[in-house]
């Protein structure tokens, strides 16, 4: 990961005197989007701007320190900066949080959010308003914060900011005369003029809105000071667990951790007090100073999981090193959910909910990539609950239109309720694709309705093979078997003997595919000079026989079951 | 007729030493008789030279842009001699002169080399010493000098008897002449003649496979090799599968290919002593079997591959080996310090238990407990294989035997030979690694060694 610090340089340096900051000069705001609208971009040329780092060509996503963000070029975890800006004359603290846009993050959205208040709607100037967009809108729109839309690209070949201008009039109500195209300056200074002020001369309050795990000090929670001051060594309660804590450290996130003495209203930062548990740093919990207690905040909803997938060992030894990497993970990202669960090919193991795919996808890179730890993700599935009367069907799996609206001449948004797993799996890729990645979608839980479902098996020479029982439509079972048998064909090494690869529904078999038994597999020539290849092949495969899961009498290889499971259509 | 005598003359030098005898069962017994390991290996010397690119081979050939041959001559004696002293052996068992297109060297170049072993080790006068063939009227003319320059066993790659085919793959003779030069070289070497023949072939079928192998056995000696033709990558036949021009026969057709092979050569009176060799009247290659049976072997040439302990140097452990592949760098590095060898790897006692266990398992009689034991003294095969479940499920599926003689394929197993070896290696390892350490000894290559600190 790189190293931020190596390159950053403080306006002010060592020392912060925010006493300098009384709460009508500091404003927090965060930065919404559709994904790929350039929001972790502007962040960097904010940060810069404000002195905050250094102008250098290497400052590209400087607020995204995980390596699974850099790679993948987006945000997934909501970070904090703080900037200095000085308007009309008078330095201004500027917190700034630079949040995720894609769909699956949208937890970590609402809870920066909560935070603030104020919000940078970035809109690019080329695509226009998109399913993300009106999204993230209502989500500052319903905390009722300022929102400043900003278009975004305007110097790209394509642009278009009138329409765009017309977009946001119609769609959100804001005059076109609002609209801020790409100006950083004249962004910071709306900021300064227009943020609401927070409250002060109250006892202190903070909303956690965020915490992370640090290995040698504990537990870092992000917070977001509503009222008062707190500083360190205070003795300050969780309103949620009643339980007091010392603070040890705390400071401002320029993007940093920058110690300061105090934090006070308005500010936005992080708070050290030895908590062990990040489950002690509640997300949307409300701390308070010891003597003076005070009203909760309303906090969050939990975070809803979407999607759910098997997470198993690749090999039964590995588990406890397995647990802790989860652990501290999830610690990092609360909308996690955990339940542990066992497989009888893959032993024990975890079954864990995620927001969305991404977010699966994120989760697993970042396992391998912070914690080493390498895992079997078996079939992402939505959650069902059972009913024991005779389920019916509501609509033969299509969506029910509920409304449509036109957003310009261009553009049209349409609502539909989906069963869920219609959509988790490869909608959203399919709809990209139908629609050369114009069209962007955005979906939320309408809770659970009555459907037809089934449990289908897959046998492998009659043993079920556990963890790639799936629970499926009726009408589509068949179809769903049918593939899922193809797949493990295809990924299923021929062996000494034949292998029926089964779907089944109960007893009843509804497709079935057979990898045939080699017959000759021995290389012809094996003589002094080819040996030390040959060797070399036969110790791969040695080591990936003991890789291999075995049901019954046949060999799995573990990448069967991802490949199985995962959902590309060939 | 000088020539031979000459050599005999240099064979002299050691009379009477025979360091294998001939025959081709070599019984336990012989074993626990053998010298010790490190005492005797094999010789391979690589002629890097062919005079076109058969469209499937990826070996390592050159074709000369002009006449090196003296230069290459001299390069190969000079990398002989300084590995025969590197090694300490005081017996070659056998020569094995292939390619490339050997049959394209001046005989004497043969003989240059024969001589430079005899004058540093013991080469007894019944050694065998192979030279590979390609049955053009050139190749079939010099066979005669090829005997008189010490070459007393011919292995002929003949591929095929159809000429479309071969002219396909891209060889350089015809059916006709590839049957003109088994006769000749079966007048010199009576019972020491060996034929290459490839199966698997584009648009070959079981029936034209039948039919190509009865004609063959009509005229071939006492040695056939069965080989399928593999794709290698790089090669034009592998681009002509790739790009849908040709089509090669499918698994199960190949499959079937060699079963019916096996049976037909097996009710000609051939026994078939490993994967894709096959002898009658005990005519086994011995210097294929060393390799099998895990001796020692010397590579001398571009892109030769070794396994010996370099005791000449002080070494304990055997080294794989492997010499410099392009031919003028390789002499460029003869030339600067007496060998060209690019590669050393030590090889661990596990690594050498490995290669014992895939080359050992390669023979239709496996491996002998004795046989193992000159390697593993302190665990057997019952020990590692014989409680593995995985073990056991091959030995009832009728793949495995594991018997007081040994351990070894079954008829249908030797066919699944790769699918069964990765199973026992599994095992070897897992035993090799929770067996009881002994402090600083360590065992090289059959006998054990006190070290402090292995190299």
């Amino acid at each position: 990961m790189l190293n931020i610090s190596t390159f950053l340089s403080f306006s002010i340096k060592d020392t912060v005197d925010l006493s300098k900051f009384p709460a009508d000069r500091i404003r927090n705001f965060c930065i919404i989007a559709h994904i790929d609208h350039g929001k972790s971009t502007l962040a960097d040329r904010l940060l810069e701007i404000t002195g905050a780092i250094a102008k250098t060509e290497k400052n590209k996503q400087v607020l995204d320190k995980l390596q699974v963000e850099r790679e993948r070029g987006i945000t997934v975890k909501a970070q904090t900066a703080s900037l200095f800006y000085s308007h009309q004359g008078e330095q201004h603290l500027l917190n700034l949080i630079d949040t995720p846009g894609h769909v699956d993050f949208s937890y970590e959205v609402s809870r920066s959010i909560s935070a603030c208040q104020g919000v940078l709607l970035i809109i690019d100037a080329n695509q226009g308003i998109q399913a993300q967009t009106v999204a993230n809108f209502y989500l500052a729109f319903e905390a009722q914060l300022t929102i400043i839309p900003v278009i975004n690209k305007i110097d790209l070949k394509n642009a278009d900011p009138e329409r765009v201008e017309s977009q946001i009039e119609k769609v959100f109500d804001i005059p076109r005369e609002e609209c801020i195209r790409l100006n950083l300056e004249q962004m910071l200074r709306r900021f300064c003029k227009r943020l609401p002020v927070a409250s002060t001369e109250d006892p202190f309050k903070a909303l956690v809105f965020d915490s992370n795990f640090d290995h040698y000090r504990g537990v870092v929670a992000n917070i977001a000071v509503f009222g008062g001051r707190v500083r360190k060594g205070d003795k300050i309660v969780s309103a949620h667990l009643g339980k007091t804590y010392e603070v040890n450290e705390l400071g401002l996130l320029r993007p940093d951790e920058h110690p300061t003495q105090k934090l006070f209203a308005g500010q936005v930062g992080y708070i050290i007090a030895g908590m062990k548990d990040v489950k002690e740093a509640q997300i949307g919990d409300t701390l308070y100073l010891q003597d003076q207690p005070v009203e909760a905040l309303p906090g969050f909803k939990p975070a809803k999981a979407m999607v759910f997938a098997g997470m198993y060992p690749m090999d039964q030894s590995e588990y406890p090193g397995l647990r802790s990497a989860i652990e501290r993970l999830t610690l990092n990202d609360s909308s996690v959910t955990v339940q542990r669960d066992s497989s009888l090919a893959l032993g024990a193991g975890w079954r864990l909910g995620f927001l969305g795919l991404l977010h699966m996808e994120v989760f697993n890179q970042r396992l391998e990539q912070e914690y080493n730890a390498s895992v079997i993700v078996t079939a992402p599935t939505v959650p069902y609950k059972a009913v024991l009367s005779s389920a019916k069907l509501i609509k033969n799996r299509r969506a029910v239109q509920k409304n449509m609206v036109y957003i310009d001449d261009q553009r049209v948004m349409m609502k539909y309720l989906f069963p869920l797993n219609e959509i988790v799996v490869d909608f959203y890729d399919l709809l990209k694709s139908l629609s050369s990645g114009y069209a962007s979608f955005d979906y939320e839980n309408a809770g659970y309705q009555a459907a037809d479902l089934i449990k289908m098996d897959i046998l492998l020479n009659g043993r079920p093979v556990e963890e790639l029982t799936t629970v499926v439509h009726r009408q589509r079972a068949y179809s769903t078997g049918k593939a899922m048998c193809e797949r493990l064909k295809d990924s299923i090494p021929r062996q000494m003997f034949e292998i029926a690869v089964q779907a089944a529904i109960g007893s009843k078999v509804i497709a079935r595919e057979t990898i045939k038994a080699y017959r000759k597999n021995v290389l012809a020539k094996c003589y002094g000079g080819d040996i030390t290849r040959k060797m070399k092949l036969l110790k791969k495969q040695a080591e990936g026989k003991k890789k291999m899961r075995r049901i019954g009498n046949v060999e799995v290889p573990k990448d069967a079951f991802i490949s199985v499971l995962k959902r590309k259509e060939k | 007729m000088f020539k031979l005598t000459c050599r005999a003359a240099g064979r002299v030098l050691s009379p009477g030493l025979r360091c294998f005898s001939r025959g081709v069962t070599e019984d336990a017994s012989e074993w626990a008789q053998s010298p010790h390991l490190t005492e005797q290996a094999s010789l391979y010397v690589h002629w890097p030279y062919c005079l076109r690119r058969c469209s499937y081979c990826n070996f390592n050939k050159y074709i000369p842009k002009k006449n090196n041959d003296h230069i290459m001559t001299k390069c190969l004696q000079w990398e002989t001699d300084t590995l025969l002293q590197l090694s300490q052996v005081a017996c070659i068992t056998s020569v094995f002169f292939g390619g490339g297109t050997p049959s394209l060297t001046h005989p004497s170049t043969i003989a240059a080399i024969l001589e430079t072993l005899s004058k540093r080790v013991r080469l007894s006068d019944e050694a065998e010493i192979t030279l590979e063939v390609n049955p053009t009227p050139s190749g079939m003319s010099k066979l005669d000098d090829f005997v008189r320059a010490g070459v007393n066993r011919f292995s002929i790659g003949i591929q095929s008897l159809q000429d479309e085919d071969l002219k396909s793959l891209g060889r350089d003779h015809s059916s006709q002449e590839a049957l003109k030069t088994i006769e000749e070289a079966r007048r010199l070497c009576p019972g020491r003649v060996s034929v290459d023949v490839m199966f698997g072939r584009p648009k070959q079928t079981v029936e034209s496979w039948e039919k190509e192998l009865s004609e063959l056995l009509r005229v071939c000696d006492d040695h056939v090799s069965l080989y399928q033709l593999t794709l290698e990558r790089g090669t034009q036949l592998f681009k002509q599968v790739q790009c849908g021009e040709v089509t090669v026969p499918a698994e199960d057709v190949t499959a079937e290919m060699y079963q019916c092979a096996r049976k037909t050569l097996q009710q000609h009176g051939f026994l078939q002593y490993e994967v894709s060799n096959f002898a009658r009247h005990n005519s086994v290659s011995h210097h294929n079997m060393s390799y099998w049976r895990g001796k020692q072997y010397i590579g001398v040439g571009p892109g030769a591959h070794g396994r010996f302990v370099p005791l000449g140097e002080g070494g304990v452990f055997r080294e794989a080996r492997t010499q410099t592949l392009e031919p003028d760098v390789w002499i460029r590095e003869v030339q600067q310090r007496g060998h060209g060898t690019r590669r050393r790897i030590q090889l661990s006692h596990l690594e050498l238990l490995q290669e014992v266990l895939v080359m050992g398992m390669r023979m239709t009689r496996g491996i002998s407990h004795k046989h193992w034991e000159l390697f593993s003294p302190e665990m057997g095969l019952h020990d590692i294989f014989g409680a593995s479940m995985d073990d056991q499920e091959l030995v009832q599926s009728g793949q495995l035997i594991l018997d007081d003689r040994g351990l070894c394929c079954s008829w249908d197993g030797l066919a699944l030979l790769d699918s069964i070896l990765p199973t026992l290696l599994v095992e070897l390892e897992r035993h090799f690694l929770q067996r009881p350490h002994r402090d600083h000894s360590v065992f090289t290559d059959g006998q054990t060694k006190t070290t402090s600190s292995p190299q």
